[in-house]
């Protein structure tokens, strides 16, 4: 493909056409915020954060979807572009629970990262009506609260990617705008198998890890990538250690082919349990007591028979 | 063929089935049989004549007597004096709002004199459910030209030349985006009609796809052979069943005459046509969302580009326009390029539909040539405002226009002079609005609508809205700020800037123009705590002038929470911290005892 020059904050580059303004800025060691847009997954357009301003365009576009152009002149950072940025970020803000210190994201938090970048305290000038949805805690894997949402779409589309699942959506109008299953029911009575894609995306805290709720803050974890081994997909979860001990499993890269199920997460976690044992427990006398494999399949008799006759 | 000494038509739009009009013709049926008269005289259902307020309508040729609001108690006159002796039922005739004088002939009435007709050129003088009217109304013969003579790139250099513009509220050139769409590569292409009008209070549309579905469906088949497409939807909001099943006939009839479906008079040129119904959302006259919607997704706008000239419905180049403009194109056709191009503006040509709503004498749909003066729609079509009030401001193009004060009532309305004012053409929907009308409250209804509207996809729009919203409950409650204002106006430039698609970016234009024009009325509201129009009841206080009152007790008597207290014959009192402000004693005081400000 070819290449062309554009000017990203009064720096002339020149990259591959055909590639977006946000990777064009990236390419050139500027950070441009983003909820929505997710690397090989989606670009709905749909957050604004990552707006830029282009000499000469009407609006400030979003650089997540807009292609660059021989000649264009970028501003990243431009007075217009902060001032738009921290507008969506209070109108975030202003409609979100603050209860970053308990929060499990706190730490990991996007919102939390670009108000710091951009200095957005409580109150903010748009202060009003917030979000009032009941939180989902009907199942032991995926806690969903909703009002912690800012509705970047990155779960309904990485749930989408997965053939017969498709389970959440957009759902409602304008300001009651919300992320649901069909018919909005608890996750529990909805087709999810709680393969945790969705909660490796969300930018906020409005989907967490339920196995890993008040385990330690982002910051004390340790984590280790492992690859599941549980069948040929091989996906990617992450081993948590607070000071050194196993904590608990989170998933985290889909792999091509049929990615990151319930049964995998749960096997790795159950492999990393410190606690777990090498040899299989019978029940004696209402004990459980760790026995032999030989003796727990009961083929002790004929391993004696064949050791004899290697003899 | 049969033929007749006289024609009753009896307009079957929305507006006049509402008032009646279903009954009036099978009166006028049965009146006609009962006389013996049925074989001289037919009846015909027309589409919309665009005067809803003096619906039902009916009219009578050869004269072309204009008979408004008729009730079934009055056809055995009609038909006796009028049809029967030749004498024209005088009290039955529209009456000119100011001179009183009685006007007997359709194209004498005021509200028509000044219009041209050229969208709506077939509407209320055909029965829109037989196609040969149409066609005799050299219907199809704009398509047939366009087919035999044309090739579809010099279709393109017409339409160029005629210089029309999208009548959707963009305002693109129509041309310009047929040569987009056919010159995307690619063997499948479609043709779409963006029919789902939903501005308050417009209903162009809605009078064309009633009153002349052909003139839609032959727009959109010179488009479609334009740009190469076999297939189109017309996407049409399910609010409009009149409109719905008009269009059903008219693609039946249609396809039977082989003028749609395969092989199009003779030509080896096919194209079919869908309905697609919508299912209410504003948001889906986007066109984006409107694909989404038709391809069964939730109607959410997407970026653009890719344009749907590139990559449209179900990824496939795709062209859209609007009712009204696919209605304008076959008169491109009919009478070439250069006559479209003589009416209107150096940059707007042809003419534009209006729908009037609001304070005026004349309300209903009305289409002038650009570049006519807004003091001309409002006063000459329009007849003025209401019991003589006097104007104040004008809503163009619906909740996401503006308002246009008395000052620039005479500049000539096109696309861009209504930019530059702040407004914006939109599909034309006109609110005229008097001294009573709070511009806050005005504000506040339209952003209430769009706020409703929102997809909830983008962030400035889902929470910008909102947020603007409150404030303008707020000021209109009477608790605003002097920094408020200065909020809606930060707010609405941001909101402006970067919401994803037209709804958000517009959205803030009516408080954003109220607060151009009318900022004095903001700032009443906020310094002073009043509500210069009377509306904003927070802000009232109902008052008894002593000298008026005469102690009849009438306003104590209605008054629902014995807030208004005195003795028999001697001047009463309001107890203002029990007065709800409901205002029935207002309505009940004959000596205009009461005021509230």
């Amino acid at each position: 493909m070819a290449n062309i020059t554009l000017t990203i904050n009064g720096q002339k580059v020149t990259v591959p056409s055909g590639i977006t303004v946000l990777e064009a800025a990236e390419m050139c060691g500027y950070s441009v915020p983003t909820f929505c847009h997710e690397k090989d997954l989606t670009a709905p357009g749909a957050c604004r954060i990552c707006v830029v301003e282009i000499k000469g365009w009407r609006n400030l576009p979003p650089s997540c979807v807009t292609t660059v152009a021989e000649g264009m002149e970028v501003e990243t950072e431009s007075p217009a572009v902060i001032e738009a940025r921290k507008t969506i970020l209070e109108l975030l803000v202003a409609n979100h629970p603050l209860d970053c210190m308990t929060c499990e994201k706190s730490g990991d938090c996007k919102l939390q990262d670009y108000a710091y970048r951009y200095g957005v305290t409580s109150p903010t000038p748009y202060e009003g009506e917030k979000k009032q949805f009941a939180v989902d805690d009907s199942n032991p894997y995926i806690y969903r609260d909703p009002n912690k949402c800012i509705l970047c779409g990155k779960c309904v589309a990485i749930c989408r990617a997965v053939a017969d699942r498709n389970v959440i959506d957009y759902a409602f109008r304008g300001f009651n705008t919300k992320i649901a299953t069909f018919m909005d029911t608890e996750l529990k009575d909805s087709a999810c198998v709680y393969c945790n894609r969705c909660v490796t995306v969300c930018p906020v805290g409005a989907l967490s890890d339920r196995n890993m709720m008040g385990k330690g803050r982002t910051w004390e974890l340790e984590k280790e990538e492992v690859t599941c081994t549980f069948c040929e997909s091989g996906c990617k979860f992450d081993v948590n250690y607070k000071n050194g001990k196993v904590v608990g499993v989170t998933a985290k890269n889909p792999s091509a082919g049929r990615p990151l199920c319930l049964k995998g997460r749960l096997g790795t976690e159950f492999m990393k349990n410190p606690d777990k044992t090498d040899l299989p427990l019978v029940n004696k006398d209402g004990e459980f007591v760790e026995v032999s494999w030989e003796e727990a399949l009961g083929i002790g008799p004929i391993v004696e028979k064949i050791n004899a006759l290697k003899k | 063929m049969q033929l007749y000494r006289a024609h009753v038509l009896v307009c079957g739009g929305t507006g006049c089935v509402s008032s009646g009009s279903k009954k009036i013709q099978e009166a006028i049926v049965d009146e006609l049989a009962k006389q013996n008269l049925d074989k001289e005289i037919k009846v015909v259902e027309t589409g919309c004549h665009g005067f809803c307020e003096m619906g039902p309508i009916v009219i009578v040729y050869p004269e072309g007597t204009f008979y408004c609001q008729v009730q079934v108690d009055d056809i055995a006159e009609i038909v006796s004096e009028h049809l029967v002796k030749g004498r024209i039922v005088q009290r039955l005739l529209f009456k000119a709002p100011l001179t009183e004088e009685q006007v007997p002939s359709y194209k004498d009435i005021a509200f028509y004199r000044k219009q041209h007709r050229v969208a709506l050129r077939n509407c209320g003088h055909i029965d829109p459910e037989h196609i040969q009217e149409y066609i005799a109304r050299d219907g199809y013969e704009g398509l047939a030209k366009a087919l035999t003579t044309m090739t579809p790139q010099q279709v393109i250099e017409e339409m160029k030349k005629s210089g029309l513009r999208g009548r959707g509220g963009g305002g693109f050139p129509t041309g310009l985006k047929w040569e987009f769409a056919s010159k995307s590569p690619g063997p499948k292409k479609y043709i779409i009609c963006n029919a789902d009008e939903g501005d308050p209070g417009a209903f162009m549309d809605r009078s064309v796809l009633e009153g002349d579905p052909h003139s839609v469906l032959e727009g959109m088949l010179i488009g479609a052979y334009a740009i190469g497409a076999d297939e189109g939807y017309i996407y049409v909001r399910a609010e409009y069943p009149l409109a719905i099943k008009r269009l059903k006939v008219a693609i039946a009839q249609a396809e039977e005459l082989g003028l749609l479906g395969d092989n199009i008079l003779g030509t080896g040129f096919s194209c079919r046509l869908h309905i697609k119904e919508g299912a209410g959302a504003f948001v889906c006259g986007e066109e984006t969302a409107l694909m989404a919607s038709i391809e069964g997704s939730r109607g959410m706008p997407n970026p653009r580009p890719p344009f749907p000239a590139v990559k449209g419905l179900w990824e496939k180049p795709s062209n859209i326009n609007n009712v009204e403009t696919y209605a304008n194109v076959p008169v491109i056709f009919l009478h070439g390029a250069e006559k479209f191009a003589s009416m209107g503006t150096e940059n707007s040509k042809g003419t534009k539909v209006f729908a009037l709503t609001g304070k005026l004498r004349n309300t209903g749909l009305a289409e002038v040539p650009m570049g006519i003066s807004l003091r001309e729609i409002i006063f000459d079509i329009g007849g003025g405002i209401m019991e003589d009030k006097k104007f104040k401001a004008v809503q163009i193009g619906g909740p996401s226009g503006g308002c246009i004060p008395e000052e620039h009532l005479d500049t000539p309305v096109d696309y861009d002079s209504l930019i530059a004012l702040g407004a914006m053409m939109g599909s034309g929907g006109l609110v005229v609005m008097d001294e009573t009308s709070c511009m806050v409250d005005v504000a506040r209804f339209f952003l209430n609508f769009t706020q409703k509207e929102s997809c909830g996809k983008c962030t400035p729009c889902r929470e910008g809205t909102k947020r603007m919203l409150e404030i303008l409950q707020k000021i209109c409650d009477g608790n605003g700020v002097p920094e408020d204002i200065t909020t809606l106006e930060t707010l609405g430039a941001v909101i402006k800037n970067t919401a994803l698609c037209g709804l958000g970016q517009t959205a803030p234009n009516p408080v954003l123009a109220t607060l151009r024009y009318f900022r004095h009325e903001y700032e009443a509201h906020i310094n002073d705590k009043k509500c210069p129009a009377g509306v904003c009841t927070a802000l009232l206080e109902y008052k008894i002038v002593a000298e008026n009152c005469k102690g009849c007790g009438a306003c104590a008597r209605v008054c629902p929470v014995g807030a208004i207290t005195g003795e028999k014959k001697e001047p009463h009192e309001i107890d203002t911290s029990k007065c709800i402000k409901c205002g029935s004693c207002i309505e009940k005081c004959k000596f205009n005892a009461i005021v509230k400000g």
